[in-house]
């Protein structure tokens, strides 16, 4: 089966730090692969390579068996692939609604639309109030609060919410579940099952063995720049996989 | 993994209806505390009526009348219409230090190329907006594209646009008498019109239009929203989809085409082509925008304020002329209203006070 997102010898320098050393990736269509490494293994400089937030020294980013040189953000996102930041992306001073539609906002239909570009505001804020609710976000009282004023947790439960209404061929999950307390984890955790079960294949950045474990068809182990290997989460135990990552055990061969 | 979900699985069993708490914060202070967090033009609305109140009951009718108070309007309109451009660049977290010089510039240019080049007016006036629009949009290619300090570009582009102002003028005036005989498009908006007692000139419509069309744009459009996005986290902006460079020099650039208004509406106000003429507008500009709550770290505030800011530098410059005092008493008062907005914006912006 050919993968739907693949890379081949990504480097990325900064100065005279390798983040990435020929690094290689591959996300089969309709799986879920977790992306596990120790801090500073250069997880984030992958996910950030090939979803266009950096632009690889080196190496080539293939989407459905098309190269892609992705420069922003944006060019990934109109390809199909949506992202979670670990910072999130949101800004703080506008409305749940706001952010959730940024870069793409609804304009009303007729004249309102076409002539004074008016935002359907109403149409915004519903859809965000469904996402939310689908997610189990009720703790969120106004569709229409700041960002800021949310916590944590709920910033986050958004940006999910945001990534798996509009991402429409690759989801990545930058530590989905960090900030998440134990009822919004689990519904994040249901919601990658909802987003798979669609077909649309996820890759999951995750500190967290317990739910990599439960939720990943294949474990990508990244360290020191590159693919360690890849394990099936059947065959090895957590305390392989981070004695993998850690380096504190041989990784298997055959991958 | 059937532990894990034991203690998961009690969380299924919870409420599903919207959160609401009792508001415990009844008092007036918290509840005027969330009003002005929502709506951040009502600080400089409040201490605009309370001025003209204030003055009102001092002055009486020589204060509280249509013809001063449209005087007010005459008096900070082309400071207001600069604001506006200013707001739109301080929104960002930027600072634009070269509107006064390009709003001088671009009159200049509409007056020379009429007469000296005897180009059509219309054609002078569309050739002043477009090259108002021009260094805008170059002062906004250095912010965005190379990365230089809004600070320092604009600072830069003050001093280069006023030489070459004096310059390219060769610091003539033209006079007022010329310009009503030969191309009195020139003073357009300038021209009077009165309703009553109260006297309006066209710079004023024109300013309060801008207000309101810039309110609805930065409320109801994409692009408004984009604005603020930018201007609050543009990191946050770019990863969620948001074109931060494009927005940003369209920003810088429709800054410059208000200032070239404004040196349109500023013939219309001194009557001649003068390039020594708005050289307070700068300070004059980030005063209003300052006054009017919007916060010079971006993202914050709304052009309605600017508006009422530029309005309260006016009720107190024209009253305290009125009471007889000091000119330098407006200064001081308005640096005190400055410090104050400050201050007040801080407060404003304790979530959880």
């Amino acid at each position: 089966m050919e993968p739907i997102l693949k890379a081949r010898g990504l480097v990325k320098r900064y100065g005279k730090v390798t983040a990435l050393d020929h690094c290689d990736f591959d996300l089969m269509p309709g799986e879920i692969l977790a992306v596990i490494g120790d801090n500073g293994a250069g997880k984030s400089s992958l996910i950030k390579a090939v979803s266009g937030a950096v632009t690889p020294d080196e190496g080539t980013v293939t989407l459905e068996g098309q190269e892609v040189r992705f420069s922003s953000p944006i060019e990934a996102r109109e390809a199909g692939i949506e992202t979670v930041y670990q910072t999130l992306a949101m800004s703080p001073a506008l409305s749940i609604a706001d952010n959730m539609f940024m870069g793409r906002e609804l304009r009303r239909p007729g004249w309102r639309g076409r002539y004074l570009r008016q935002l359907d505001r109403p149409a915004m804020e519903k859809f965000a109030r469904d996402k939310l609710t689908e997610l189990g976000l009720m703790t969120i009282q106004n569709i229409n609060q700041a960002v800021e004023t949310l916590s944590g947790g709920q910033r986050q439960g958004v940006a999910v919410a945001r990534a798996a209404a509009f991402g429409s061929k690759v989801i990545i999950l930058d530590e989905p579940t960090a900030a998440l307390g134990v009822k919004e984890s689990r519904k994040v955790l249901e919601l990658i099952q909802d987003v798979k079960s669609r077909g649309i294949p996820i890759i999951l950045i995750s500190h967290n063995m317990p739910h990599v474990f439960e939720l990943a068809d294949r474990i990508h182990v990244h360290r020191l720049g590159k693919r360690l290997c890849v394990i099936d989460p059947k065959d090895y135990t957590m305390s392989d996989a981070v004695a993998f990552m850690t380096g504190a055990k041989e990784a298997p061969q055959a991958a | 993994m059937s532990q894990t979900d034991q203690y998961e699985a009690v969380a299924s069993g919870s409420k599903s209806e919207i959160a609401s708490f009792e508001d415990t914060r009844k008092g007036f202070v918290g509840r005027f505390h969330h009003a002005l967090h929502t709506t951040p033009a009502l600080v400089p609305l409040i201490v605009l009526v309370a001025a003209i109140i204030i003055f009102g009951l001092l002055l009486g009718s020589k204060f509280f009348s249509p013809f001063a108070l449209t005087l007010i309007l005459q008096q900070v309109q082309i400071v207001g219409i600069v604001a506006a451009a200013q707001s739109l660049v301080i929104l960002t977290a930027g600072i634009d230090l070269s509107v006064g010089a390009i709003a001088v510039i671009s009159s200049v240019v509409m007056g020379q190329f009429t007469f000296r080049y005897g180009l059509p007016v219309e054609i002078s006036i569309a050739c002043g907006l477009a090259f108002g629009t021009a260094i805008g949009a170059l002062n906004g290619w250095l912010v965005a594209a190379m990365k230089l300090p809004p600070f320092i570009v604009t600072l830069g582009m003050w001093q280069i646009v006023l030489a070459s102002n004096f310059l390219y003028s060769a610091n003539e005036t033209i006079r007022s008498q010329d310009i009503a005989a030969n191309a009195p498009l020139l003073q357009l908006l300038g021209a009077k019109f009165k309703i009553g007692g109260a006297v309006f000139t066209v710079g004023v419509i024109f300013m309060l239009c801008l207000v309101l069309i810039l309110a609805y744009v930065l409320r109801h459009t994409a692009w408004g929203r984009h604005v603020y996005a930018v201007g609050d986290d543009p990191e946050a902006a770019e990863l969620s989809g948001v074109n931060v460079k494009g927005t940003l020099i369209s920003v810088y650039a429709i800054a410059g085409l208000i200032c070239a208004f404004a040196g349109w509406a500023l013939i219309g106000r001194i009557g001649s082509v003068s390039p020594t003429s708005g050289q307070l507008l700068n300070i004059e500009s980030i005063t209003a925008v300052v006054i009017g709550g919007i916060s010079l770290f971006g993202g914050r505030g709304s052009i309605l304020g600017t508006f009422f800011g530029a309005l309260i530098v006016g009720v107190f410059t024209l009253g305290l002329r009125l009471l007889g005092a000091d000119a330098q008493w407006t200064f001081l008062l308005i640096g005190a209203l400055i410090i104050a907005a400050v201050a007040v914006d801080q407060w404003i912006r304790k979530v959880a006070a």
